[in-house]
């Protein structure tokens, strides 16, 4: 059997773990545009902004493409893949034969065309570790960068540029900062830390064009008409599924590439996972792209365990984010900013000064969602009794207090959780 | 593979198993020592829970789980469960995300926020059998074969 993975990263590291779990035999080719092996990814802000070296990029022990007996190939870019020779095809011109083939080739940062953008030298998109290494090898060069989007990796990146001592400004299109994963009091707190520590953030706002003579950038134009002097831009208005080399395989392809309960697309044998995949919402049977780093990894597992032959079924996506920024953490996971209120119960608990603040939410008295601000210990179990659907009215008057655990659980949970009951190996 | 395992009805309450834990993980493995001298001092990797102004109680802990939810979540590859089945966190390569602290549905991942580094059970790596189990006073924690 031939398991051919696009994509290196963690949907891509959890699929190789799932094969391999099943059959010990078979040849795993991972083909990677990137030059480094598997890293977290997540990590280039702190690589950036100097917190971390290179060394501790790397996401796995040094053995395992070995142990796991990968064929890998770096720098190597999949242009296209033939669903009838079954193979694919590398920018270098050769073909990789297949019989079970993985897509995890993530996203690509998405630029929208703006006016004065063409032919600018310093702007930049965050998603690589490469990225972060042209940001971190041009800093000295940089007084004032803009960065255009508020979201996780904007973010991320002015944290970064904002270690290196740098004058950051974020220009966010919503009212409020991380609007996907935050309500407004979270991304409020969030922002007004963030001001507090020098980087201005400005809502509702969008940059209409980049100014400056040449190659050389010297502001931008907001949507209001406002200046603002700048001499480098990070684009970081969100990442596209990256399945544009799919075009004419005949896989189908609809924001991301459309893949069932077991992550086979409508190819068979050929499988997606992660940021390009658009598997099943968590909540409902809509289909979406969900970046998230953890669910990448359960789909690469769901999808390797097939592939090699095995089942195991897809629970949905279910988006959740740790960020912390100031020293202010947070959690958020599930649903955090209901479109109709009505159909839900929301708990909230919020102490502005000390930036904490908690929020359940509660539907048809299971919990579909929470965001923790400040004290974000043992958020897990939210997402335990999420994932498993768990009814809260027992214990509802509990939730939204710092203390809650698993002893607030019934007792017949808490056994099934922790008792030796039953669990004789 | 082994695991440890709470009896909730035996559970006196005691944090007996925490301060074996914080002792076991110290520098001196010395209760007071590491209380009174150590910087570093270690947070406990198990839990005591209480309610009912302590009339029930139990000491949670990790379960490492056939698939972690923790690793999964990690974004530095700190996390690693060995050919054993054990689930550790390398703290030199933690960033302290808590990603992992989302994730685990035990809630069994402590943040020890001095050091900004994640912190779960080891199993003790050190010693014969687990520091807690073998300090519980009523044989509230068993350490023996099981699935999760």
């Amino acid at each position: 059997m031939n398991y051919v993975i696009i994509g290196n990263s963690v949907a891509a590291v959890g699929a190789v773990r799932a094969i391999r779990d099943v059959d010990q035999d078979g040849n795993i080719t991972v083909i990677s545009r990137e030059r480094h092996v598997a890293y977290g990814r997540p990590l280039i802000s702190y690589l950036l902004g100097g917190l971390i070296s290179e060394k501790r990029m790397a996401y796995l022990p040094e053995d395992f493409y070995d142990k796991h007996r990968i064929n890998l190939l770096l720098n190597s870019e999949v242009v296209g893949v033939d669903s009838k020779k079954r193979q694919v095809k590398l920018a270098a011109g050769d073909t990789v034969a297949y019989d079970r083939l993985l897509i995890a080739t993530g996203g690509d940062p998405f630029v929208p065309p703006i006016e004065g953008l063409a032919g600018k030298e310093k702007i930049f998109t965050f998603t690589t570790w490469d990225d972060a290494a042209k940001l971190k090898a041009i800093a000295h060069d940089i007084e004032h960068a803009v960065v255009i989007g508020g979201g996780l990796i904007g973010l991320k990146a002015a944290e970064g540029l904002h270690l290196l001592g740098k004058k950051v400004t974020i220009v966010e299109l919503a009212d409020r900062i991380l609007s996907a994963a935050f309500d407004r009091p979270a991304g409020r707190i969030v922002a007004k830390k963030m001001k507090l520590n020098g980087i201005d953030v400005i809502t509702e706002e969008t940059v209409v064009k980049i100014e400056g003579d040449g190659s050389a950038i010297s502001g931008v134009v907001l949507k209001s008409g406002d200046y603002l002097p700048c001499d480098t831009v990070i684009v970081a208005i969100g990442v596209r599924p990256a399945a544009s080399f799919l075009k004419g395989s005949g896989i189908g392809v609809n924001r991301g590439v459309v893949v069932d309960g077991c992550m086979e697309t409508s190819m068979k044998g050929v499988f997606a996972a992660g940021d390009v995949a658009e598997a099943r919402d968590f909540f409902s049977d809509t289909k979406n792209p969900l970046p998230i780093w953890p669910d990448a990894y359960i789909q690469g597992d769901i999808a390797g365990t097939a592939m090699a032959g095995k089942q195991k079924e897809y629970a949905g996506g279910l988006s959740m984010n740790s960020i912390e920024f100031f020293k202010v953490s947070t959690i958020s996971m599930g649903v955090t900013n209901p479109q109709n209120p009505a159909e839900f119960e929301i708990l909230t608990y919020q102490d502005l000064e000390s930036y904490s603040y908690r929020k359940i939410v509660v539907k048809d008295n299971r919990l579909v969602g929470a965001v923790l601000v400040g004290n974000v210990e043992r958020a897990g179990i939210f997402a335990g009794l999420i994932r498993e659907q768990i009814e809260v009215t027992p214990f509802k008057e509990h939730l939204l207090a710092p203390g809650f655990g698993i002893i607030h659980l019934p007792k017949e949970l808490r056994s099934a959780l922790f008792s030796p009951i039953g669990k004789a190996a | 593979m082994k695991r440890i395992y709470t009896l909730e009805d035996a559970c006196i309450g005691c944090h007996l198993c925490e301060v074996a834990c914080i002792t076991e993980h110290s520098l001196s493995k010395d209760p007071v020592k590491a209380f009174l001298h150590e910087q570093a001092r270690p947070i406990s990797r198990c839990t005591v829970e209480e309610a009912d102004g302590g009339i029930i109680s139990l000491s949670t802990t990790c379960r490492h789980c056939d698939e972690p939810d923790c690793l999964r979540a990690c974004i530095s590859g700190a996390i690693q469960k060995n050919d054993q089945g054990v689930v550790r966190i390398d703290t030199e390569q933690c960033v302290g995300c808590w990603s992992c602290v989302m994730a685990c549905p035990y809630g069994a991942v402590q943040r020890n926020t001095a050091k900004k580094k994640a912190n779960k059970c080891d199993l003790c790596p050190d010693r014969k059998g687990p520091a807690c189990v073998d300090a519980c006073p009523n044989r509230a924690l068993v350490y023996k074969e099981g699935i999760q």
